[in-house]
């Protein structure tokens, strides 16, 4: 069987199709024929769909979609509201800023069937404030579903009613977490809150709320036109469908590939031409910076959520950032924790303190003043930042640190030990960043 | 006398009626955006307008302001160019990008042209990985950047030029995008349709189209199963 048999173009796949973002073109293109289907359905027999379907989140965390839906309680006499992710920031991730900007309609469409199977008649898209050629879209896309009458009182004649808005964020990764992307929709600083009450009781203004991904929400209308079992027959059995994969870095055509979970990394290199002339494979990330790195030896890993699991990563968001042997992993992981003192929210002492502290630790190793202790500092503070804080981003900032130091430690004890020159100078020492 | 126009204050009404009765703290996100929009900050009086029209103390107001990245504490130029120096772009070129680009200016992080036409900044991961090193202007993308581009690129904005962005829409005014992150349509003719796919989003899509390749199986007509008939 040939690689390029892995691809499987589904939720992509309207992409190639220039205007598939106007609405008329959409609806050519099988577009809310999924919604009509679905508004005729019982929305409990939508819930069971889904979670027969086996689909998975798609934000990183691949909690079971079709369970999250039916932990909403029904007839509680609340409101209910669903919430889309769409706060790409995860680095590496560039997967749902193509997808709503080329096919944001997939996503209304999501919309429309998720709130129906939850009950909730208001819906909120929080999309990243700088994501905003792919927010102009979404917004001219929903004004397009009210004149057609997918969205807004009596829809399709079904009685269901649905108000849907684009909410722009303004530049905080933390609020890709999904309670704190709930207080920043209440108005508030974007802070994590704590869990137990989850958002299935008290979500959004403290009423019952589905929290999802824009991949697992554009998913939708693909599951309930095809069916469960055609959907898993794509993927690996507990990582069912596909997936876009997102490729950068050191190959030779980067992009997005939607493939069956469970591809390699050796099979996505040759879906994207191979590695760059001169460069040889020496790190790369499964699924963004949060999720450990990974070294060569890695490379035939199924990426699915178990087999990344095994392996000792996650699977993540697929954002799969390909680092040769002419990169340098203290570097990476050093900008990384920049990345992550710079977005702690704060609120956890752990992760505000300890990420500070990493950094400073960071740049005295590269500007070649670094101690053996200095490793031994390292460990043990991603020893305190991990599991100690309200919510992922915390761990996600120990886990470049405590994986190159598992895979990658000679690289660290070339700086300490002066066979490496130094990276930064006595200027990044002072705090220039 | 306030800078903030009649229409701004009906704007202000327009946000604030997204959102659920009694839940009018939700505007306050597109609310700030909306005060940058007309002074391309957000000062002191931005802040009283949004307490005054959502009913919060300027504190609350404050606090939230200075939470997230976007809100600018200073006025602004009418071009805010940022480069990003997360690590994936980090490593391809974007440190250079940015190194020079703070040469050339004479401007470092968050700060301003003397001529008022640019702030620069150094930014966080995009979501652009694929076409990095990547610079925005007023967050639209500039896709596999390098230094003597970027350089070109900011000159062209400060003689009055607006480059076509690589994948976005034509350039505005930072004040003028501000009104957009506030939830109001692109009214600019034509801007939606701006920005065609770029090779590396359509990467796989292109293989598997010249490999024939396609999911098998797929029935739009599959009928979704109901209660009775499983059990």
């Amino acid at each position: 069987m040939s690689v390029y048999e892995k691809l499987t173009p589904v939720l992509t796949k309207r992409w190639l199709s220039p205007d598939a973002w106007r609405i008329d073109v959409y609806e050519r293109l099988d577009g809310y024929a999924a919604a009509k289907k679905a508004l005729q359905a019982h929305p409990d027999d939508l819930i069971a769909l889904i979670k027969d379907s086996g689909l998975r989140g798609r934000g990183g965390a691949g909690f079971p979609t079709g369970l999250k839906w039916g932990f909403i309680p029904q007839n509680d006499g609340k409101p209910h509201y669903l919430v889309v992710n769409a706060d790409e920031g995860e680095p590496g991730t560039c997967k749902d800023l193509p997808l709503m900007t080329h096919d944001p309609h997939s996503l209304i469409e999501g919309c429309i069937i998720a709130s129906y199977a939850i009950r909730a008649n208001r819906a909120y898209i929080y999309i990243r404030g700088e994501a905003v050629h792919a927010a102009r879209r979404l917004r001219n896309a929903v004004q397009e579903a009210y004149k057609a009458g997918y969205l807004g009182k009596n829809i399709l004649g079904t009685g269901f009613d649905l108000d849907l808005v684009v909410h722009s964020g303004a530049g905080a990764y933390i609020c890709g977490e999904e309670t704190a992307l709930l207080d920043s929709l209440e108005g508030f600083r974007g802070q994590p809150r704590l869990r137990p009450p989850f958002p299935a009781t008290h979500g959004l203004y403290a009423s019952p709320t589905v929290v999802n991904n824009v991949g697992t929400i554009a998913s939708v209308p693909y599951i309930v036109l095809g069916g469960a079992a055609w959907w898993k027959s794509m993927g690996t059995e507990k990582s069912s469908g596909p997936m876009i994969y997102s490729l950068s870095g050191r190959i030779k055509n980067p992009g997005q590939y939607e493939c069956g979970l469970g591809i390699t990394l050796r099979e996505l290199i040759e879906l994207a031409g191979g590695m760059q002339d001169g460069h040889e494979l020496k790190f790369w990330t499964p699924g963004g910076s949060s999720t450990p790195l990974l070294a060569a030896q890695h490379i035939d890993t199924p990426m699915d959520f178990e087999g990344v699991a095994a392996a000792g990563s996650i699977l993540g968001t697929t954002a799969t950032q390909i680092f040769s042997d002419q990169d340098c992993v203290v570097y990476a992981t050093y900008r990384w924790l920049e990345f992550y003192h710079h977005e702690s929210c704060g609120k956890c002492t752990p992760c505000r303190e300890g990420n500070y502290w990493m950094v400073r630790v960071y740049r005295r190793i590269l500007s070649g003043e670094g101690t053996h202790e200095d490793l031994d500092t390292l460990l043990d503070t991603a020893d305190n930042i991990m599991g100690r804080s309200f919510c992922g981003l915390g761990d996600g900032a120990t886990s470049p640190v405590t994986s190159s130091l598992q895979w990658f430690k000679q690289d660290y004890l070339d700086y300490i030990e002066g066979r490496t020159a130094p990276k930064l100078s006595a200027k990044a020492l002072a705090g220039a960043h | 006398m306030t800078v903030f126009s009649q229409e701004i204050q009906d704007r202000a009404k327009e946000i604030i009626a997204r959102y659920p009765e009694g839940k009018q703290r939700s505007a306050l996100l597109p609310m700030l955006h909306l005060v940058q929009s007309v002074e391309g900050y957000v000062s002191p009086d931005g802040i009283e307008f949004c307490a005054d029209q959502l009913g919060l103390q300027k504190a609350n107001v404050g606090a939230v302001a200075s939470f997230y990245t976007m809100y600018k504490r200073r006025p602004t130029g009418d071009f805010l160019v940022s480069v990003c120096t997360n690590t994936m772009c980090n490593v391809l070129g974007g440190q250079a990008v940015y190194d020079a680009l703070t040469e050339h200016l004479g401007v470092g992080h968050d700060e301003t042209t003397a001529d008022g036409t640019i702030t620069l900044e150094h930014a966080e991961c995009l979501a652009a990985c694929d076409y990095g090193p990547v610079m925005t202007v007023n967050y639209d993308f500039f896709d596999g950047v390098n230094p003597d581009g970027a350089v070109e690129l900011v000159d062209k904005l400060r003689q009055g030029e607006r480059p076509q962005p690589s994948r976005g829409a034509r350039l505005c005014t930072l004040k003028e995008m501000s009104i957009q992150l506030a939830g109001f349509a692109d009214d600019r003719d034509g801007a939606v349709a701006d920005g065609v796919a770029g090779d590396p989003t359509l990467a796989g899509l292109k293989l598997a189209q010249k490999h024939g390749v396609s999911p098998k199986g797929f029935d739009i007509n599959t009928p979704i199963p109901t209660a009775e008939k499983k059990a």
